[in-house]
């Protein structure tokens, strides 16, 4: 289990070395830092001397890879590259346009994000599981047939227009609940139970048709047939068999997940003026703020590669069968 | 006249030769023939791929390009117009040009907001006329409802004339080639018992024909889906979106494909370090969040764009220049889950007899993957691109709200959607745009995702047995409901 769980972070690390490039070569190479500088302090009328000066503020005026006024090893280490891979392996992001650090806001705006997300992962997972169940439960029927078909038909709704038709209806004219914004502590719920609603309602048709086909699978096995044949109600075969046994693979999907709630829902959190991480994106996405982006970016794969791993552990937890390899 | 290809044009007939050669493909090839059938004989898929098809000859006539000739004088050389529009901007330049001031409701003759103005050399302040919807009426207040209703009528008799001679032509034809009575053909199309779905088409056909004639008639004398903040007709931003949408699924698809199928191929097949080295590739670009890798090469393609506006000449290159690389992008981002399930297979597929032997006989390693491993493989690329066609277009609608997606001069539902969301806040609410790019973009959407899920059930091996019974239990069924 050790040198497993070595290799595997070994694994995470080299792809983690490999984001760190991707994305420096994606924000200072593809683009140099003039471009940048340029685009930040608008248009074309830019003097050069503003332009060092942007650069300097945030220490872009180094050379990318290779140093070659230095001596020796600080040749490859006084660059841009390793310094800002350095430190941000360290999660030091350095400073937002705004002046602000980019690691505390992140850590300030991760709770109102997983507020949203994680309410709505669970209860969502827990109600697809259900309908789903009930779904296999009724097979073949009218209900399912129907049941399927609204399914497809949630899923070809945008999740926009959940968003847009929640805060007309539940806000504007219902006026039930505040349009948009967000609260510290405990009042939050009043701003947190609309997104969350909506969230869930935007994955629910794709969630119960693909929980639907896992159980139809497992009761198409072997072991049901016995099960049935062994005298047990249709009820007790699914809650007691099918249930216990398609749960490994929905579980263990979710737990690839659960590390990426911390980033939050973009488009909920930004509709609803909830100041999380998702908003702090697109904030940083219309600010044209390439620390933020690429900080991001890291903290995105890095909870991943968490996920990744996690999923790797519960599977070999959970079914005895996958051997450690 | 002067054609003008766009890249995104280019691309659009590109897919068009392909999906001709497939067809030509699968006519030739016994299996795929029957399972396409197997597929298309469900209603369902009929009915969507009728609905896609009327969505795909609206784009297709929006991707032919080209310059007008200005009017010159004779003997001076032709000047061409600086801007390239398509055929469809030619069909809908008396609705684009019909602009009114600002907001008009639905079929309205008068403006959505009280104005004040001059009648009569008295000050008033009423709803204005508009400059086109119900011109022609004298008095709209009485006669507005009276006119919507009579053209409606008529719309509704041409529609129905044309279904009507087209089910005729269609049933004289049946009788003919079968050598059935006409009386027999008429009874069996009634009762659902064809071996295509040709009563499912007609009622699909009946629907479309009604709905098309009723906006064309319509649209000579309104603006049939209102009007937006700036005056211009919402149905044509509408019917240009579609375009967008539906390069947005199909260029990205084509990216996507060549890309999963090459990768997933060469690495299951070859194993070793060709393995390791690809499976390092994709699962680096899975890890970063999709949106995050969009939003930071859109911002990127932002910067290339305005250092070198030299390379487009018009607002229309740059524009489409931007939607290519959005596909390009997304198909980037999105090929890592279908490279995976096409290595997974091609692993299994390896150790399989034929492909042994086959080796062992000295084939050539390119050579038993194009004639062995990849044929056996495109059920699970064909089930997959119609599965994340809609996703595409869904997902165009989140970018461009996000601003990471089209350029903000294209039409496109993102941007329809994006610009429409403030109206809600306003009272009276002004509901038109927002309900009609939803609407287009549920209907695409869903007969997408209702045909991949025929083809699913045709294609897929798991699920072809549990279908092909189904779906005979239903036809008893329907069978007996007749009977009784």
């Amino acid at each position: 289990m050790f040198r497993f769980l070595m290799r595997k972070l070994a694994y995470g690390f080299a792809i983690l070395i490999g984001i760190n490039l991707l994305t420096f070569v994606l924000f200072f190479k593809v683009n140099t830092p003039d471009d940048m500088a340029r685009m930040q302090l608008g248009g074309k009328r830019v003097t050069p001397d503003a332009i060092e000066k942007w650069k300097a503020e945030r220490g872009y005026d180094r050379p990318l890879f290779i140093n070659e006024k230095e001596q020796g090893i600080s040749q490859l280490t006084n660059t841009l590259f390793l310094d800002s891979s350095l430190r941000m392996f360290a999660f030091d992001f350095g400073r937002a346009d705004s002046g602000r650090d980019i690691a505390s806001e992140i850590v300030r705006r991760a709770g109102p994000s997983i507020a949203l997300a994680l309410p709505t992962f669970v209860v969502g997972l827990g109600i697809s599981v259900v309908l789903a169940l009930g779904l296999a439960f009724f097979r073949g029927s009218y209900l399912d047939f129907w049941g399927t078909v609204l399914c497809v038909v949630l899923m070809s709704i945008s999740a926009l227009f959940f968003i847009v038709i929640g805060q007309f209806m539940f806000s504007r004219v219902l006026q039930l609940m505040p349009v948009s914004g967000f609260a510290p502590g405990l009042d939050a719920w009043r701003f947190l139970v609309l997104p969350i609603a909506v969230g869930i309602l935007a994955r629910l048709g794709g969630e119960v048709r693909f929980n639907r086909t896992l159980f139809m699978e497992e009761i198409g096995k072997d072991y049901v047939r016995t099960a049935r044949s062994k005298g047990l109600s249709e009820a007790r075969v699914l809650l007691g068999h099918v249930l216990r046994n398609a749960l490994i693979p929905i579980l263990s999907a979710s737990v690839a997940v659960i590390p990426l709630l911390f980033m939050g829902s973009l488009i909920t959190e930004s509709f609803f003026a909830i100041p999380g991480l998702g908003s702090y994106l697109i904030e940083a996405i219309s600010g044209q703020d390439f620390a933020i982006v690429r900080a991001m970016v890291f903290i995105g794969s890095f909870l991943y590669i968490v996920g990744l791993i996690l999923t790797d552990i519960s599977y070999t937890l959970a079914d005895p069968r996958i051997r450690l390899q | 006249m002067q054609a003008v290809f766009l890249i995104t044009d280019l691309f659009v007939f590109a897919i068009l030769l392909f999906v001709t050669w497939y067809i030509w493909h699968v006519r030739s090839d016994r299996n795929l023939r029957a399972n396409w059938r197997l597929a298309m004989k469900r209603p369902v898929a009929m009915v969507s791929s009728m609905v896609l098809s009327f969505f795909l000859v609206v784009a297709l006539t929006d991707s032919i390009h080209y310059r007008e000739a200005l009017p010159a004088s004779p003997g001076q050389a032709i000047q061409y117009s600086s801007e390239a529009i398509s055929v469809l901007d030619k069909v809908l330049q008396p609705l684009a040009t019909a602009r009114e001031r600002s907001y008009s409701e639905p079929l309205a003759a008068v403006a959505f907001r009280k104005e004040t103005f001059e009648r009569e050399g008295v000050s008033v302040r009423d709803y204005p006329r508009l400059r086109f919807g119900g011109k022609h009426l004298a008095d709209p207040t009485k006669e507005l409802a009276g006119d919507v209703s009579s053209k409606t009528w008529s719309a509704f008799g041409l529609g129905f004339v044309i279904t009507a001679v087209t089910l005729l032509v269609g049933l004289v034809c049946a009788s003919f080639t079968t050598g059935q009575s006409f009386s027999v053909v008429l009874t069996r199309f009634k009762l659902g018992q064809t071996e295509w779905p040709w009563r499912s088409m007609t009622i699909t056909l009946a629907v479309m024909a009604l709905s098309l004639s009723w906006v064309i008639v319509l649209s000579q004398g309104y603006h049939v889906f209102g009007t937006d903040r700036t005056g211009n007709s919402v149905l044509v931003f509408a019917l240009k979106s579609v375009r967008t949408a539906l390069v947005i699924g199909g260029l990205t698809t084509l990216v996507v494909l060549p890309l999963a199928l090459l990768l997933g191929v060469t690495a299951g097949y070859l194993r070793g370090w060709v393995d390791e080295a690809i499976q390092y590739i994709y699962t680096l670009l899975a890890s970063i969040p999709d949106v995050l890798l969009i939003a930071a090469s859109v911002l990127l393609l932002q910067v290339f764009i305005d250092k070198n506006q030299g390379i487009f000449e018009t607002s229309l290159e740059r524009a489409d220049a931007r939607l290519f690389f959005l596909c390009l992008i997304l198909g980037i981002t999105s090929f890592t889950g279908l490279c995976r399930l096409v290595r997974g297979e091609t692993l299994k597929l390896r150790e399989l007899e034929y492909i042994q032997s086959a080796r062992a006989f000295g084939v050539s390693t390119p050579r038993v993957l194009w004639r062995h491993i990849v044929p056996n493989l495109m059920h699970l690329v064909l089930i997959n691109t119609v599965m994340q066609f809609s996703s595409f277009v869904l997902a165009e609608a989140v970018l461009s709200y996000v601003g990471v997606g089209v350029d903000p001069k294209t039409a496109s539902f993102g941007v329809m959607i994006n610009t429409a969301r403030s109206e809600l806040a306003a009272t009276p609410l002004v509901w038109w745009s927002l309900t009609t790019a939803f609407g287009f973009m549920f209907l695409i959407v869903l007969s997408a995702n209702m045909l991949a899920d025929a083809v699913r059930d045709a294609f897929d091996p798991r699920t072809r047995l549990r279908s092909a019974s189904s779906s005979n239990a239903h036809s008893k069924a329907s069978t007996q409901e007749v009977t009784a």
